[in-house]
């Protein structure tokens, strides 16, 4: 928790007015979370728990336990790996490889600008299109390792704009 | 706005066709998330654009439609030109002003648009004529590609809801469960449980709350149908959740949908505020005095949540582990209320079984498994893509016929099947009939339809460590055999595929196996074996290939395995040294290129970009330039 800036709450105030105050939203509440600030903020987390009244505990422990939420702050763009069973024998190792080798991270981590976090994804069902590389919302099929770097590129522009 | 009896349902539908009858030709896009990775909605754009521009709309009468997925997404775009029914594939928005003038406005075929058999050459100009399409029969995925999923109107100008008003105005629930207990519809998640057992217990549980919930927690890798029945055609899957729930006697539901789907969250959102609207959700549907209400639930990205029990946990806004099962989920489910959970096929089967008889749909099928089945064909195959076929059709007909053969004509080794419970099929048994029992007794399941097709250059061994790892990532960790025995098993795997194999190893593996069986929790543990038990079964060959000669016969195991061009087949053409991550290749254009040992990688991006047969070629590492032949 130490270190985390304090953040904006105003978000949070018109996330929790859609949901009934039940520990039933929790996990909505979270996702929503998740897409305002990009990452699960710990004083957020602390907000939620008492809105919610749900155990500061048990938000962890949901925002702990679902691959969709993040502790720590995430990139700018996610550029996320699909390593679906048709994309890994199709090569989802060598993009991965060239994506890591190009942003100088390794998968999970995010760079030092904040643009970028690499991420694997269990399957996003696009396995007729394998292997598949999603930069930020754009989809990216039959993606080979010499192109990885146009699709960053790409990425970097859209930062720019 | 709302449809209160049988009698305005049919007024309503009249209508829908008139107005469609109106669209003298129609320009159906694919948007589909394959085919939107392909750029699709840029064509789709650019043809309301042109439509406008050359007042096509007023005079021809046309219409654009951006549908869900057709299935063919390997040669996506997608458009297809109704009532003429021409399928274009590969659309780019240049093409697009050529197919308004010369198609759509001078009713002729641009060639080479036009899908190419491989088989022999020639154009195939109707969509009904391709094979991939003309091998399918269609009952889950019936409207996918022909609606616009956003319009409920359209929607039921194709039949959507038909099969809720028969229920309701002609049927009671008893007599519905009667029609789907003979229809035969198993689980279409993959487990095959008989879904109208489910439908009875729940409605003969006690107790006034009971849920209905729809599993779109397709976590499967390799399989994508669920996404592309959400996307493509909502109604379908809300039409068979209204039927349940009358059926079981349910007034609340739940749609559980992935995180990874957002484009099945907004379609599924907006169907369910028109069907909220046009009176088949909510207060007194059809007139009938029957309440009935649906909620989406996103998932959070668990795999485990697939599992029913994780996934009721999860919509509780709770961590997502199994319970154990002894307590049936149509007595205690959700918030501990009687329960029905399906998936989303079996849903989106519902509504037609009522609407054309059990008869029709059990005369489809095998002997224990009827009807239809969705399956994403996938992996190593030429035509990859999105299929329903009757259950019973062999693995040879569905990848020879329908999938076109092997990508390069390269040999057969499997089809995946079941994702990470499932099991590896090989080239003895292509011609296995496809349904549950048959894909049990090869030590596969059905799963959620995933077909997953490989080649001689897929290593068995690397398969099995890929579920491994991919289960490790996501067991919940709340029983120690499942948590504690994948992680030994990876372990294992680590070791083989880096040549640190040992003697004894598939023993080993064997003795974690049936300790995870006998003790896991539940189904995904007791079931995560199943890849490793059916690549041992079939391909032991290669396991002691790893163990003891410490070689990959696939050559994919990179630190088994190197790679050398052969100085008489090399022509130069450069492309490996374009394709090299590691700058490990030299040569120039139309001169000997050279593998540098000390640089290389592995990958075999040289190997699979080579044109030349044999130019490149592998073998195993560090093993003397006279013993290279006996790979």
């Amino acid at each position: 928790m130490n270190g985390q800036p304090c953040v904006n709450t105003a978000p949070l105030d018109e996330i929790l007015a859609r949901y009934p105050a039940s520990e039933t939203a929790l996990i909505q509440v979270l996702q929503d979370v998740h897409h305002a600030y990009h990452y699960l903020p710990c004083d957020v987390l602390v907000k939620v728990a008492d809105a919610l009244d749900v155990p500061l505990a048990k938000v962890f422990s949901v925002g702990t336990f679902y691959k969709a939420f993040s502790l720590v702050p995430q990139g700018r763009t996610i550029v996320r790996v699909c390593t679906g069973t048709a994309c890994h024998i199709r090569g989802a190792n060598r993009l991965i490889e060239e994506i890591e080798r190009l942003l100088k991270i390794k998968s999970g981590e995010t760079t030092e600008d904040m643009g970028f976090t690499i991420k694997t994804v269990n399957c996003v069902g696009a396995c007729a299109m394998a292997p598949v590389v999603i930069v930020g919302e754009r989809y990216h099929g039959s993606a080979e390792p010499a192109k990885v770097a146009k699709y960053i590129a790409e990425a970097e522009a859209d930062h720019e704009n | 706005m709302r449809i209160e009896s049988a009698a305005a349902y049919d007024e309503f539908r009249r209508r829908a066709l008139d107005s469609a009858a109106a669209h003298r030709q129609e320009v159906l896009v694919c948007c589909g998330t394959g085919c939107l990775a392909n750029g699709s909605m840029r064509v789709a754009e650019t043809f309301a654009k042109e439509f406008q521009a050359r007042g096509l709309t007023a005079e021809v009468g046309t219409f654009t439609k951006r549908t869900g997925c057709h299935g063919f997404c390997q040669r996506g775009p997608l458009v297809v030109i109704q009532p003429a029914g021409i399928l274009y594939t590969q659309v780019k928005p240049r093409d697009v002003a050529e197919i308004c003038e010369k198609t759509v406005a001078g009713g002729t075929v641009i060639p080479r648009l036009l899908y190419k058999n491989p088989a022999d050459n020639k154009r195939v100009e109707h969509y009904g004529d391709v094979p991939f399409y003309a091998n399918q029969t269609r009952v889950a995925m019936r409207n996918i590609g022909k609606i616009d999923p956003t319009d409920i109107a359209d929607a039921i100008g194709h039949g959507a809801y038909a099969g809720l008003v028969k229920a309701m105005s002609e049927m009671t629930p008893e007599r519905v469960i009667g029609e789907i207990e003979r229809s035969g519809l198993r689980g279409r998640g993959g487990a095959g449980f008989v879904t109208a057992r489910k439908w009875r217990a729940c409605r003969n549980a006690e107790g006034e709350r009971k849920f209905v919930v729809c599993n779109g927690d397709e976590g499967d890798p390799g399989a994508f149908k669920d996404r592309s029945i959400m996307e493509g055609d909502p109604h379908s899957v809300l039409e068979g959740i209204v039927i349940g729930a009358w059926a079981v006697g349910a007034h609340e539901g739940f749609i559980y949908v992935r995180d990874e789907y957002p484009l099945a969250v907004v379609n599924l959102t907006v169907a369910i505020e028109q069907a909220r609207r046009h009176g088949f959700l909510g207060a007194n549907i059809l007139g009938t005095g029957f309440d009935f209400d649906l909620a989406i639930s996103r998932g959070g990205g668990a795999f485990v949540c697939g599992e029913s029990s994780a996934l009721m946990r999860s919509i509780e806004g709770k961590v997502g582990e199994p319970r154990q099962k002894y307590v049936h989920a149509t007595d205690k489910g959700l918030f501990d209320r009687p329960t029905v959970l399906n998936n989303v096929e079996t849903w989106a089967d519902v509504g037609a079984i009522l609407l054309h008889g059990a008869e029709w749909f059990a005369g489809m099928g095998t002997e224990k498994s009827k009807g239809t089945k969705a399956f994403s064909l996938v992996g190593k195959v030429k035509n990859t893509g999105l299929i329903e076929l009757p259950m019973g059709m062999t693995l040879r007909d569905i990848v020879y016929g329908i999938g076109g053969g092997i990508i390069g004509d390269r040999p057969f080794k499997a089809v995946q099947t079941g994702g990470p419970s499932g099991g590896c099929v090989p080239e003895s048994l292509l011609d296995l009939p496809v349904d549950y029992e048959r894909l049990t007794e090869a030590g596969s399941m059905m799963g959620s339809g995933g077909m997953i097709v490989m080649d001689d250059r897929t290593c068995m061994v690397d398969v099995a460590r890929y579920f491994l790892s991919f289960l490790t990532e996501e067991s919940c960790g709340k029983c120690v055999p499942c948590r504690e025995g994948l992680k030994q098993m990876l372990a294992i795997y680590d070791d083989l595929v880096a040549g640190r194999g040992k003697p004894g190893d598939i023993e080993r593996i064997e003795t974690l196996a049936a300790g995870m069986q006998l003790g896991s929790l539940c189904e995904l543990g007791k079931s995560a074996p199943n890849p490793v038990l059916s690549t041992l079964r079939y391909f032991r060959s290669e396991y002691e290939a790893h163990i003891f000669a410490q070689t990959c016969p696939a050559g994919m195991c990179r630190d088994l395995t190197s790679y050398e061009i052969v100085p008489e087949l090399c022509n130069g053409c450069h492309l490996c040294f374009k394709a090299c991550p590691a700058d490990a290749i030299t040569g120039e254009t139309k001169k000997l290129h050279t593998i540098h040992q000390e640089k290389c990688i592995s990958c075999g991006a040289c190997y699979d970009v080579c044109p030349t047969e044999g130019a490149v070629r592998f073998f195993p590492k560090n093993r003397p330039a006279e013993n290279r032949e006996a790979v």
